[in-house]
């Protein structure tokens, strides 16, 4: 008897694809041994927003009993696996679903598995990640988060890379044989994708984490109130008006102390104090109210709340003074302004190297313009285990879309890269 | 028309005066003295007759209340759900169809705890096309934290509409209260109706106060967020917990208005009729009791000890009191005038609730479910005759033959 639970923490709509056709690929590789399993999602998620973070899980059993056994509960409460398919959702997941924020690693057992797909270094990742009180293993998988819109999936090859280092981690229950044949069985596989996974699974790298390592934070945390202590009428109390701060110079909306919304962020805004025009657009047209108002007529964005949305960059008349950076690069929510007040120069500093190479830290929900994909791809920008994965594209269905057969296996890289093919992932 | 059938009381001297006017009209008077805020409309048969007089009552001064005629049903209770949400004293209505036309914002309104009363002139569900009296239409709503209440002459449309607006206001209830009235038998005959003065009105009913819940900048509060799986159950069960305390406020309620008008029944629930002695006790809601009264009077003067039992609340449902009240029956006969298909036996609505409520009695005697009168067909005195024989072979046989007997149908 022996079981498998796994869950894909992702973003909600730009990768639902995605997380589901991970869930579905460990089922199906599983099922290569006669085994059973389910892929489902948290329901709860089902209103999903543009990065709200979110699950999908699949559990695979040797016998139908003791996969119903653990089907039984609506959502796992213990884990072997945990995929993360946003390197950003290491600091942590609030959800529709559930309440505070939860370690990315809280449900892992001991000697569970974490498999995150990112750029980064372990050391980097576990300064976001919070302790846990039992050892478990980081596995690395080098890829940038795979982000698509709700009508368009990024082929960039990161579902079967996910499923090939599956086959390292859990090789009892997906064999890479078994991997491999789900893939090429797949409607979205393809043999480029079987080398995909093979690469993954030779590459993939892990390590132990110890108690002592990882984000010593305690994460907020909310407790449902009973029935008789909720208000009646399905009615909650609005926020309260704001506060001045500093005297009355500046100014603080309130806030929601219970959802905080930021692990929802993939971007920040990282401001410019000195060109600002005090304009007040960003804090007019911010959706979440999340400037304060500082005592000298300047916006500060308060991290705790802002869900990285963009608006503020959007509306800004000011060349770079709002610039939206990868949330992976920085490690706390903790003010601008003050920062700046207090160092102006050092600010300075740290606002250069944050914005410095927009190509590298700057990103966005999906694509931003026709064409992006293919210059990420020529710039090498995506971390693809050295396959010319272009070539695969459009690999869904492409019997189906009349292609003539092999077509897209042999088309030249640069006749891509002119943005003239086919949209990536129709 | 409401005729003013005794002479004006002289000055100082508070009593009630005494008008012909039918059910519908009886409803606007007690709106009148409530003195509603807010009231939308949209015609349809029997509810329009409400409307009409309501309309009347405006236009001559009597009354000053926003009169809304909403694009439809729909758009009717939405737009009182909200007056009510900010504080106005609010009346809708329909009936038949319309009811079920608007039965998106039916469901909410005992969610948002918004205390409105509504008048449905029962009508039968179209196709076929009829104005006739079901209770189905009504019945739409039983399941939901609607209460549900059934009138049967003038002066209980008119008593119950006040009373209905203190129990719904209440903020241990904040629910609100459909009044059922029979379309044609009850909403277009007129009948002697006494209507106290505005003064005694006022000592029964309190203005409404919606408190904590009063959607107002100086409340800043959020109404209806979506929500997850995390909260609908608890949401469900406060609605549980307001509609149980309605029995004790229905009962308070019920004193003191019998403590300021001098009148009004002692049980709140149902009326008894000949039931102390009754080895079979007839049941049923509405106008039927009338013909049920009536063809009672005769049987009993050839020996037969038949009662009857007219429910007046349907939800909250009075399992406890009629419970007790069928404890000494030999057999029971439910009247429907509705038709649940499917149901249990076959029966009606008001006969499965009442084989509910005894299932764990000490005493269970035979229970025959009757279909009769849809579609406003008239339940005659032979239909009534008929159902007591019925009973009385089941009371005499110790069981029912047949658990529901459709009555007046061409066969």
């Amino acid at each position: 008897m022996a079981h498998l639970i796994t869950e894909v923490v992702y973003r909600g709509i730009f990768q639902k694809n995605l997380a589901s056709r991970i869930t579905r690929g460990i089922v199906l590789s599983a099922r290569k041994a006669g085994r059973w399993g389910i892929a489902f999602g948290r329901y709860g998620d089902s209103p999903q927003r543009n990065g709200v973070p979110a699950k999908d899980f699949a559990i695979v059993a040797d016998t139908k009993e003791e996969l119903e056994q653990h089907m039984a509960r609506y959502e796992p409460k213990e884990l072997h696996v945990t995929i993360c398919v946003d390197d950003t959702l290491t600091k942590g997941v609030e959800s529709w679903a559930w309440y505070g924020l939860q370690p990315l690693n809280r449900l892992l057992l001991p000697d569970g598995h974490l498999l995150v797909t990112s750029t980064q270094r372990p050391a980097d990742l576990l300064r976001d990640i919070h302790k846990k009180d039992a050892v478990y293993n980081l596995w690395i998988l080098r890829g940038k988060a795979s982000f698509s819109g709700l009508w368009v999936y990024k082929e960039d090859h990161i579902e079967v890379r996910v499923l090939g280092a599956l086959a390292k981690i859990a090789p009892q229950f997906l064999t890479l044989d078994a991997v491999c044949q789900a893939i090429r069985e797949a409607e979205w596989g393809s043999d480029l994708k079987v080398e995909s996974a093979r690469k993954a699974y030779e590459r993939i790298q892990g390590r132990p984490v110890p108690i002592t390592e990882g984000n010593p934070e305690t994460p907020y945390s909310f407790e449902l109130p009973r029935w008789w202590e909720m208000r009646e009428g399905v009615s909650i109390p609005s926020l309260p008006i704001g506060k001045p701060i500093e005297g009355g110079k500046g100014y603080r909306p309130e806030r929601s102390q219970v959802f905080k919304k930021f692990s929802s962020r993939t971007m920040r805004p990282v401001i410019d104090f000195e060109t600002c025009v005090k304009c007040t657009l960003c804090w007019l047209q911010c959706p979440d109210s999340c400037f304060d108002v500082m005592p000298d007529g300047l916006y500060d964005a308060n991290m705790e709340s802002c869900c990285g949305c963009g608006v503020c960059e959007a509306v800004c008349p000011v060349h770079n003074c709002i610039t939206m950076v990868n949330e992976a690069v920085f490690e706390d929510n903790a003010s601008q302004w003050e920062m700046w007040r207090r160092d102006k120069d050092a600010y300075k500093v740290w606002l250069a190297e944050k914005i410095r190479d927009k190509a590298h830290t700057v990103r966005s929900h999906g694509f931003r313009y026709r064409g992006q994909y293919e210059e990420e791809l020529a710039a090498g920008e995506l971390e693809l285990g050295g396959l010319p994965v272009t070539e695969g594209i459009p690999g869904e269905n492409a019997a189906e879309k009349g292609l003539p057969p092999g077509a897209h296996m042999h088309q030249s890289s640069t006749s891509i890269v002119t943005g003239v093919a086919e949209a990536p992932g129709a | 028309m409401a005729v003013a059938t005794k002479p004006a009381p002289s000055a100082g001297v508070l009593e009630e005066k005494e008008m012909l006017i039918s059910g519908s009209e009886a409803v606007a008077e007690a709106l009148t003295l409530a003195d509603i805020d807010v009231v939308t409309a949209y015609p349809i048969r029997p509810y329009d007759t409400v409307m009409q007089a309501i309309a009347k009552k405006i236009a001559n001064g009597k009354l000053t209340a926003e009169y809304i005629v909403a694009e439809g049903e729909h758009s009717q209770f939405e737009i009182v759900k909200h007056a009510s949400a900010v504080g106005a004293r609010v009346f809708c209505g329909s009936s038949g169809v319309g009811w079920a036309y608007a039965m998106e914002c039916l469901v909410v309104t005992p969610a948002l705890r918004i205390p409105m009363v509504a008048l449905v002139g029962n009508r039968a569900l179209d196709d076929p096309g009829a104005f006739g009296v079901e209770h189905n239409d009504a019945l739409f709503v039983r399941d939901l934290g609607w209460l549900l209440c059934w009138i049967d002459t003038s002066q209980e449309a008119f008593d119950t509409t006040l009373i209905a607006y203190r129990v719904a206001e209440d903020r241990r209830v904040f629910l609100p209260i459909a009044i059922s009235a029979d379309g044609a038998f009850l909403t277009h005959s007129q009948s002697l109706t006494r209507v106290p003065p505005k003064e005694w009105v006022d000592q029964f009913l309190p203005a409404y106060s919606r408190g904590d819940l009063q959607l107002h900048p100086d409340n800043p509060i959020t109404v209806a967020p979506q929500v997850n799986e995390d909260w609908v159950i608890e949401i469900r069960r406060q609605n549980n917990a307001a509609t149980e305390r309605a029995y004790t406020v229905i009962e308070e309620a019920y004193a003191d208005f019998r403590r300021v008008f001098g009148r009004g029944p002692d049980n709140p629930w149902f009326e008894e009729y000949m039931t102390e002695d009754a080895d079979v006790i007839l049941m049923g809601m509405g106008t039927l009791s009338l013909p049920v009264k009536v063809a009672i009077r005769k049987m009993r003067q050839d020996g037969k000890k038949v009662g009857l039992i007219r429910l007046r609340w349907f939800r909250p449902f009075p399992y406890q009191q009629l419970a007790h009240a069928l404890r000494k029956a030999k057999a029971i006969g439910v009247i429907d005038r509705d038709y649940s298909f499917g149901s249990p036996f076959g029966s009606g609505v008001v006969a499965t609730e009442v084989r509910a409520t005894l299932y764990n009695a000490e005493h269970r005697p035979p229970l025959i479910g009757f279909i009769c009168g849809l579609g406003g067909r008239e339940v005659t005195l032979e239909d009534v005759y008929k159902a007591t024989d019925i009973c009385y072979s089941a009371a005499k046989a110790g069981r029912a033959e047949q658990a529901t007997r459709w009555l007046g149908v061409r066969e």
